[in-house]
């Protein structure tokens, strides 16, 4: 058969890009690693990042399916915003947001505060339940849009089928749904949850709450036992691809039987009951992500008076460089949706697999000695972010190709629409609402990511999260808080304007 | 002339064979059980779906290495024949430039197509704002400018209503003969048959029986077709 469907080139070539970025960054630690032995310590290590990351994973999961649940039988006033909110702490700077939770459940935090009024003993948000509620406060938003997906995806005909048969719409629409998705929900969360070095940082510490990250970083920093960070390095590089393999492989597809998009009408859960039990889960999770934002940013808002004189010119270049990884993410991302396949899993997997720090430090390796690092910071950051959001991208994109293809495929070969044509015509608009998205999360993502720019940056060419981290450690907090508040506007702000830009004049 | 020769399709563990030759200008009836076959034999010969031996001909030629878009076929299909970002005129217009960069006459085409299906002044309507009868027309639009030489329909009016169905069947019979078109219509209704088609291929049991005059075979129904349709009235 001569070529039918979406162009398949371009996928090849992303795929070979990201192959050779991410597994390139391997070959040093394969060299360094297998000199050290592996102590008690790095199996602790190990287990407690198994056990945070489940925790945080079947937390998150379980709490979210009554909040979608709500969202997606309930109209209220708000519920836009409340659903582009859910967007936000996911593409939270995770400093900012551990801020916010520092301010509501720390030491000297409201929780505590009220806690103590009461005469009951203060909590420690220290140690495992720390860094659990910290994975859930962040990935809560991610689980319910990821549920609520499931939920707007099935057909509003199936509703009124059940409707019209007196049929349970738990048993007969909304378990076999909720069977699909979560699996898929869990692995994407306890994936995530496996890379979150700030949390554990701030948060964890000690024999007891180390992460294999954590304990990288203490082996680098403390110990000068590069050979031993290299091994828990390569450790952590196949747990993570495990983890991200099987949450790709449990992503959902395009759903059969594809409704007219019309209002999701609901006729069963009108009772008293149901409606305060609804308004009780939105109420609850609005407050529970909504509160630490707001101590961030009132904390942001009295910092910024103190704001140093070069903010100006890092939230330029935070702009420069998210927009450009924006771009390079949404192009690999189209690309590996379009070939799809096994080719496109693993490329877009590969950069989950590989932190944005370990990325980082192999381009570091490649480039010193072709390149003043100072002129390579920028691309190079971009570059480094770009393939970050990668595999979130090709997350949002691939279920909506392959649902475009599904609906509209044969008719656009029986009409030769092929290659750019068909991209052109037929791709392009209908993928709006969901490169959208994707563009709108790779850009936040990328504003609050320190990572590699903090490798390259010379003096005078930081980012906004960048110096952030040099005020923090000049103990300039007030200013710190004030850029953290520059950063959580832009970073929102940036997936706002794609989002909105996505959905709007979007073909019903 | 539609020839298929020795065709062996293949869908999973499903198995269709056809070896039948249908007249150039025939108004063909593709009638069957559900699951019988019917449309992996249009996918077969639109070109959807590769044969796994033998050959799809159009006047002598083989289709085989030509992709769906360059077959000389136009292709209706049950559902989602209108792109619904794209407006109707648009829409159209894909059957005559897959560009959509259309030339001044070009679009005067597409108004006139859209005229003769009834849809005057409706061009700019995207899919959504039109009712169901309308796309229906819109789609039948794209086929009249496409002028090509084979129409393949599958149930592309099974969701409209009985006076709807027969008003689009009339039509699209009305149209297309004007032109000499071959049609392969797919359909469940023997009266959608009796109604429009010259002749009937029986897709049953895994095989595409060669066509036959419309009223001889529903008179007198081979045994496949008779399970079928049930015992006469």
């Amino acid at each position: 058969m001569t070529r039918t469907g979406a162009p398949r080139l371009p996928g090849a070539l992303a795929a070979l890009m990201v192959a050779g970025l991410c597994l390139g960054t391997l070959v040093p630690l394969l060299r360094g690693a297998g000199e050290g032995g592996f102590g008690a310590a790095d199996w602790a290590a190990l287990r407690f990042t198994l056990l945070q990351a489940a925790l945080s994973a079947l937390v998150s999961v379980a709490l979210a399916v009554p909040v979608a649940r709500a969202l997606a039988r309930r109209r209220f006033p708000g519920r836009g915003a409340l659903v582009t909110l859910l967007g936000a702490p996911f593409l939270l700077p995770v400093i900012v947001a551990i801020l916010g939770l520092l301010a509501l459940f720390g030491r000297g935090g409201l929780v505590n505060d009220a806690l103590a009024l009461l005469g009951l003993p203060r909590l420690s948000i220290y140690g495992l339940h720390g860094v659990v509620l910290a994975h859930v406060f962040l990935n809560l938003p991610l689980a319910t849009r990821l549920i609520l997906q499931g939920w707007l995806d099935v057909p509003a005909e199936r509703f009124r089928l059940a409707a019209t048969l007196n049929a349970p719409v738990w048993a007969v629409i909304e378990r076999p749904m909720l069977a699909r998705i979560v699996p898929g929900a869990l692995a994407a969360i306890f994936a995530l949850c496996l890379t979150s070095f700030s949390v554990a940082l701030i948060l964890g510490g000690g024999p007891a709450a180390t992460t294999l990250e954590l304990a990288i970083y203490q082996a680098i920093r403390f110990e000068a036992d590069v050979a031993g960070a290299a091994q828990l390095a390569l450790l952590q590089y196949l747990l993570c691809g495990a983890a991200a393999g099987l949450a790709l492989g449990l992503a959902p597809g395009a759903m059969g039987g594809a409704g007219l998009g019309r209002a999701v009408e609901r006729w069963d859960a009108q009772g008293r009951a149901a409606r305060t039990g609804d308004a009780l889960a939105i109420g609850g999770a609005a407050l529970f992500l909504l509160l630490p934002l707001a101590l961030a940013a009132l904390r942001g808002v009295g910092g910024l008076a103190e704001l140093p004189p070069e903010v100006a010119g890092a939230a330029g270049r935070s702009l420069l460089v998210a927009l450009g990884a924006t771009a390079l993410t949404l192009i690999l991302a189209l690309a590996l949706a379009m070939r799809g396949g096994h080719l496109a899993l693993v490329a877009g997997t590969l950069p989950l697999a590989a932190s944005g720090l370990v990325l980082g430090t192999g381009l570091l390796h490649l480039l010193r000695p072709h390149v003043a690092l100072a002129t390579a910071a920028l691309p190079v950051t971009a570059l480094v972010d770009a393939l970050v959001a990668l595999p979130f991208a090709l997350r949002a994109l691939a279920p909506a190709l392959a649902e475009i293809e599904a609906r509209h495929g044969r008719l656009a070969d029986s009409l030769g629409l092929t290659g750019l044509r068909r991209l052109r015509i037929v791709l392009l608009p209908l993928l709006r609402p969901a490169l959208g998205f994707a563009g709108g999360l790779a850009a936040a993502l990328s504003v609050g990511n320190l990572g590699a720019i903090a490798l390259f940056a010379a003096e005078g060419q930081a980012t906004l999260p960048l110096l952030m981290a040099r005020l923090m450690g000049a103990y300039r907090m007030e200013a710190a808080a004030g850029v953290g508040l520059m950063i959580l506007v832009l970073a929102l702000g940036l997936f706002w304007a794609f989002d909105r830009g996505g959905r709007t004049r979007a073909a019903a | 002339m539609l020839r298929l020769e020795g065709l062996e399709l293949a869908q999973g563990a499903f198995r269709l064979a056809a070896d039948l030759s249908v007249p150039r200008g025939a108004t063909v009836a593709l009638l069957g059980p559900s699951g019988g076959g019917k449309s992996t034999l249009l996918a077969g010969i639109a070109g959807f779906l590769p044969p796994r031996a033998g050959r799809v001909l159009w006047d002598g030629r083989d289709l085989g290495p030509l992709p769906p878009g360059q077959r000389p076929a136009s292709v209706l299909f049950q559902d989602n024949n209108l792109f619904p970002h794209l407006s109707a005129a648009q829409n159209v217009g894909l059957g005559l430039r897959p560009s959509l960069r259309l030339s001044s006459p070009e679009r005067e085409r597409v108004a006139a197509a859209l005229a003769r299906v009834g849809l005057q002044g409706l061009g700019d309507r995207r899919p959504a704002q039109l009712s169901g009868g309308q796309q229906a027309r819109a789609a039948l639009a794209r086929v009249l400018v496409q002028e090509r030489p084979l129409v393949l329909m599958d149930e592309p009016f099974g969701a409209l209503g009985p006076a709807l169905k027969a008003e689009m069947l009339a039509l699209t019979s009305e149209v297309l003969r004007g032109r000499g078109a071959t049609l392969l219509l797919v359909t469940h209704d023997p009266e959608d048959a009796r109604a429009l088609a010259d002749l009937v291929v029986v897709v049953a049991e895994g095989r595409a029986s060669p066509p036959a005059p419309t009223a001889a075979v529903l008179a007198d129904p081979p045994p496949a077709l008779r399970a079928y349709l049930g015992p006469p009235a």
